[in-house]
């Protein structure tokens, strides 16, 4: 648009036309395509040490110096009292506390289907850790199955940069 | 605090989609049901409303709340949204109640509605899963039914609940259904229907698992002097309870069971609890509930439930966590049948979400307008005159509203006020 079209309303003004088009699925209601995606800079903020923590093969996860509490998954502060929470490392192997295989997903996920979720746990931790095993059938995962972690070697910042395997392979 | 009274409610048929009307217009049909029923009520005589819709990615409009309220044509007045996850309709209801109960308003509108097939399901589910922890969970595989399949696994390892007794929970509350107009996906099925049906996420089938919807629904809260005034059929709202727990599943801890007056320590005593195989948040949102409602042995004191079975085996924990049966029983408690129509306590005699549909923001409202028309005594005006689900004599129902890994939850008690 030039400079003297913009200034002169009555003259050859014109909204420029797109090219583009709409993408229609009806139109009786009118039903179209709306595309919508966005990036974010997302912080880990107090969570961060955890993933660089990954980038290095440990697996860390908090404790509570006022009462003792102890979490596989990391908090910054407490569950039970509050009181901000230490780094504890916590040990390669575990065992499974419960499973699932999903054979769907949400979107994202749906090209990895099927996937085998569990929730690892420690003997003298109080909560767990979710996470994916590998490396064993569907039918063959069972609760209490000792698993050890194993490690991304291009970390990707991510929980799945930790995935786990039975301890036998 | 004062005593709060539900006097009217309205529903639209829950649709897969629903393109001809938006969430507004939807919410609009309910809420003129709703008011059908009160003929005295007037806009006029409304405070105030509050709103309930689960996530601003379903309906690509912030504070579509008001736009609802707006349209209703009941600005300048008040107005809130709720959003609790899957407990939200319970929590909007709850907070409705707060307002009358408080003496702020005498008569409260709240409404909720969901539009879910703006996207396409496995969006969708995406959009759901964005409702755990973004760091810790999602990225790992975010999907409801996973989470709910790692949860069933281990209440079937410490109680042995079989697949087939979920399964019985599905072939109950689709077959209610079939009586249920407003209900998405009634259906006669078999257990083996169910066991046959495409696995998700092991142990959880299809057919063990609600759908996705479009759909709204409004009730109207009012002081007793209000609601007396206005209806001939008020039913009070006589307990509140919310608990809540960990965000993230992997969070819960190994505690003592929280007990109800009518258990005793000595029936889990090797019981590690909540652990991820009980929703802790269910059970004090129970406790709270019925402490307040007088109630001290729920099975022989509430003559029905509408609970949140997003999946069959949430609501066999849910039985466990209301006190119905014990912890662990909740499998055997199906089976016998005490949860069916003609039961001892009929548990979503609707069909629930499994059978009605789940718009997430309309669903706990869904479960306020069934029960209040099952302690009016009106099923079979509202139901095109089947009365098959009616509750013969129903004088008290829960409602029970739930959200995340058992994030949120909320339990309301409701009595025939008349």
């Amino acid at each position: 648009m030039s400079a003297e079209q913009r200034t002169n309303p009555v003259g050859k003004v014109k909204l420029e036309e797109e090219e583009k088009g709409a993408v229609l699925y009806n139109v009786d209601p009118i039903i179209m395509k709306y595309h919508y995606e966005i990036d974010y800079m997302h912080s880990y903020a107090q969570d961060s040490p955890f993933f660089e923590g990954l980038s290095k093969g440990e697996l860390w996860g908090s404790k509570c110096p006022v009462c003792g509490s102890t979490f596989a998954t990391p908090r910054g502060h407490c569950m039970n009292c509050g009181a901000k929470t230490e780094w504890m490392k916590l040990p390669l192997e575990g065992k499974v506390h419960t499973y699932t295989t999903c054979y769907f997903g949400s979107q994202e996920f749906l090209a990895e289907t099927p996937f085998t979720l569990i929730l690892v746990e420690w003997p003298d931790v109080d909560t767990f850790f979710l996470s994916r095993l590998l490396g064993v059938a569907p039918n063959e995962v069972k609760i209490g199955m000792p698993v050890k972690a194993k490690f991304r070697r291009l970390s990707q910042f991510k929980p799945t940069d930790v995935y786990f395997v039975p301890s036998d392979i | 605090m004062r005593p709060v009274y539900m006097i009217a409610g309205g529903i639209t048929k829950f649709a897969k989609a629903s393109p001809r009307k938006d969430f507004r217009y939807m919410v609009k049909e309910a809420f003129d049901q709703a008011m059908a029923d009160v003929p005295g009520l007037t806009l006029d005589l409304i405070d105030g409303s509050v709103a309930s819709y689960f996530s601003d990615h379903f309906t690509r409009q912030l504070m579509a709340g008001i736009m609802v309220h707006d349209y209703l044509g009941l600005t300048p007045k008040p107005s809130k949204r709720i959003e609790s996850g899957g407990a939200t309709g319970g929590m909007c209801i709850q907070s409705a109640w707060e307002a009358v109960a408080s003496g702020r308003m005498d008569v409260c509108a709240a409404f909720g509605f969901e539009t879910m097939s703006h996207v396409n399901t496995w969006k969708g589910n995406e959009f759901i899963a964005l409702a755990s922890d973004t760091n810790f969970d999602y990225p790992v595989g975010g999907f409801y039914t996973g989470y709910y399949a790692m949860m069933v696994k281990r209440h079937m390892y410490e109680f042995g609940t079989t697949e087939e007794q979920l399964a019985a929970v599905s072939v109950k509350n689709h077959g209610n259904a079939l009586h249920n107009p407003y209900a998405q996906f009634p259906a006669e099925l078999t257990i083996e229907d169910v066991m046959k049906s495409e696995m998700i996420a092991d142990p959880l089938k299809r057919l063990d698992i609600c759908v996705m919807s479009d759909g709204a629904a409004a009730v109207i809260l009012a002081s007793e002097e209000m609601a007396h005034k206005l209806t001939d059929k008020p039913v009070r709202i006589s307990g509140v309870g919310t608990g809540t727990d960990a965000m993230r599943m992997a969070d819960r801890p190994s505690r003592e069971v929280i007990l109800l007056p009518h258990e005793n320590a000595a029936d889990y005593k090797d019981l590690k609890y909540p652990g991820v195989h009980s929703f802790r948040g269910g059970r004090t949102a129970a406790k709270e509930a019925y402490e307040m409602a007088g109630i001290t042995n729920p099975l022989e004191e509430i003559d029905f439930v509408e609970l949140h079975d997003a999946f069959t085996s949430s609501e066999i924990q849910t039985y466990e966590d209301l006190g119905l049966c014990k912890y662990g029983e909740g499998g055997k408690f199906v089976e016998s049948g005490a949860a069916s129509l003609g039961g001892k306590v009929p548990v979503n005699p609707s069909g629930g979400l499994l059978a009605c549909g789940h718009p997430v923001g309309a669903t706990g409202l869904m479960q306020g307008v069934f029960a209040l028309w099952q302690l009016q005594g009106t099923i079979g005006q509202h139901f095109n005159g089947d009365d098959t689900l009616q509750i013969k004599n129903a004088k008290r129902g829960l409602i029970h509203s739930h959200a995340g890994t058992g994030t949120y939850i909320t339990v309301s008690v409701m009595e025939r006020g008349f």
